[in-house]
């Protein structure tokens, strides 16, 4: 068949042309959308569902505990809150939804790792190993392994409760260390498993167990959502070094920075210590543990410049 | 999904030493309900179809209490409030002093709550059997016991040896709510490999393929029961 002469040949097919069209269009449309979460895959899917997913605690007090109204409030829950506003900013949304999904010292690392929760905001604690999973954004508490008893049970240190039974919390580092620690010293002592703070807390209080094993300031808040706070201590070294931080996915430097960005900007103007006196000096659970120089350090030494 | 696998840890001591632990004491806890179960759930199923009311009565009472009230709750009765309940000494020995008192307590409240269940399935058993074959019993002169010993029961547990496989199953399953309660059976072993190594999928595959393993065995068993026992000519002689 002979070839129309140049001349006479459009310049391309009407279709291609307007397939091509809109190709160029999308491409430049979608990837208008793509420049506000950039190359971050947690918030590419925050701005797609319109939704922030936020992992709670529901009985660690004052960090992430379900409040007076049936809502999750607390230390780690306000400061989730500053990052959600970073984040909104960031998306540039006119609104962004959070749900608020409760999760435990078992189910925290698979749900973030799976992308149910895009944060945590409980009282996790900082570990190298945990990293191997999940990434942590700066440190927000610094706490350490104690041990809660009856005030007469003349229980100070962990050496104290040879012949006794002691709870700890399935799910963690509480449970490691003081098991590392009564292997160690070679004492015998009884181990209850129990779910959760609040079965821990029951157990004692019904003289199932001896003692209960947790973050000092967990006991702390048990103690004092408790009928007689006077009835109960809480003693002993500090058998471990726990620094708190909110949990973010793996492999996302992106939404880690923005969460890096929001975290030295309240460190660096004060209003993280402002925070934690809200919730610990005294806060409205009735904890009263003042800034400690430990703490005070970390926030100054977090606060990085722009 | 951001997660870093590794299989391994599966076999790796003390990982695989835990699985085995908890798998022993799943089958401990599993077994010794289900020999409370099924006595008891026999003996019930019986007074249900006795003609004496008030053994009917008591049959009655009893599985509409533990069949109504779900496991997990009823585990935490147990548990946390029927020691409150007995006097100082005696709930002092049941909280600490009773041999493996989680154990012990999560196998109890698992027996009374499935022989509710079993109770039941003796129950419709012994009268799918039929009317007619008891009265013929009473008739050539047997008492009511003898009756039950000869006539309905052998009958009447050739029927139901399929739900019966199907109790005896879920027994396993539901043995797993005894970690709420700190027993540390397989499940509650999966979940300290969970936190010793963070490795989570990993270690809840290894307990699906063990769970299943089992149960596939209980229902191979079961079958050989069922065909073992069939009486010839009747419904129940599985040729399948």
């Amino acid at each position: 068949m002979p070839m129309t002469p140049r001349h006479a040949r459009p310049i391309a097919h009407p279709i291609i042309l307007a397939a091509t069209t809109t190709v160029l269009i999308g491409a430049a449309w979608s990837s208008a959308a793509l420049a506000d979460a950039g190359d971050s895959p947690t918030l590419a899917r925050i701005a797609e569902r319109g939704v922030v997913n936020i992992g709670h605690r529901e009985t660690s007090i004052p960090f992430s505990y379900i409040g007076d109204d049936n809502e999750p409030v607390g230390y780690s829950i306000d400061l989730c809150g500053k990052f959600v506003e970073a984040i909104q900013a960031e998306l540039e949304l006119d609104s962004l939804e959070v749900k608020y999904i409760p999760v435990t010292g078992q189910t925290r690392i698979p749900l973030l790792a799976n992308g149910t929760i895009d944060m945590e905001c409980g009282s996790t604690t900082n570990n190298l190993t945990r990293q191997k999973q999940v990434e942590y954004l700066p440190t927000t508490f610094i706490t350490g392994t104690k041990i809660l008893s009856r005030a007469d049970s003349g229980i100070t240190e962990i050496e104290d409760l040879e012949g006794k039974v002691i709870g700890l919390s399935a799910g963690t580092t509480n449970e490691k260390v003081i098991k590392a620690a009564i292997d160690e010293l070679g004492l015998d002592v009884d181990v209850v498993t129990v779910k959760d703070h609040s079965q821990g807390w029951l157990s004692l209080e019904t003289d199932r167990i001896d003692a209960y094993g947790s973050d000092d300031v967990l006991l702390y808040g048990l103690v004092s959502r408790s009928s007689d706070p006077a009835d109960y201590q809480v003693t002993g070294r500090y058998l471990s070094f726990d620094p708190y931080a909110i949990m973010v996915p793996r492999n996302d430097s992106t939404f880690e920075r923005l969460g890096r960005v929001v975290f030295a900007g309240l460190m660096r103007s004060g209003e993280m210590a402002e925070i934690y006196a809200q919730w610990f000096e005294p806060g409205p659970t009735g904890i009263d543990m003042p800034l400690s120089d430990d703490l005070a350090a970390a926030f100054s030494s977090q606060a990085l410049p722009e | 999904m951001n997660y870093n696998w590794d299989w391994g840890i599966l076999f790796r001591d003390p990982y695989a030493g835990w699985i085995l632990a908890g798998l022993g004491w799943t089958l401990a806890l599993s077994l010794l309900a289900w020999t409370i179960a099924f006595s008891l759930g026999t003996l019930l199923g019986i007074f249900r179809t006795s003609s004496s009311a008030l053994l009917r009565g008591i049959g009655t009472v009893y599985v509409e209490l533990f069949r109504n009230i779900p496991l997990l709750v009823q585990l935490f009765l147990w548990y946390f409030v029927f020691p409150e309940l007995l006097p100082d000494e005696a709930g002092r020995w049941v909280k600490r002093d009773m041999p493996y008192p989680a154990f012990t307590t999560a196998f109890i409240a698992i027996g009374l709550y499935t022989a509710s269940r079993v109770c039941e399935q003796v129950r419709s058993g012994i009268e799918a059997v039929g009317v007619g074959q008891r009265q013929a019993g009473r008739a050539i002169g047997m008492t009511e016991p003898q009756v039950f010993r000869h006539v309905l029961l052998p009958n009447a547990f050739r029927i139901v040896i399929p739900p019966l496989t199907s109790e005896f199953l879920t027994i396993f399953k539901n043995s797993s709510l005894a970690l709420t309660i700190g027993v540390v059976e397989l499940t509650a072993m999966t979940r300290q490999i969970e936190e010793y190594t963070f490795q989570g999928f990993e270690a809840f595959t290894a307990a699906t393929i063990v769970y299943s393993t089992v149960t596939f065995t209980v229902m191979l068993l079961m079958r050989v029961v069922e065909r073992r026992t069939a009486l010839p000519g009747t419904l129940s002689a599985a040729k399948a």
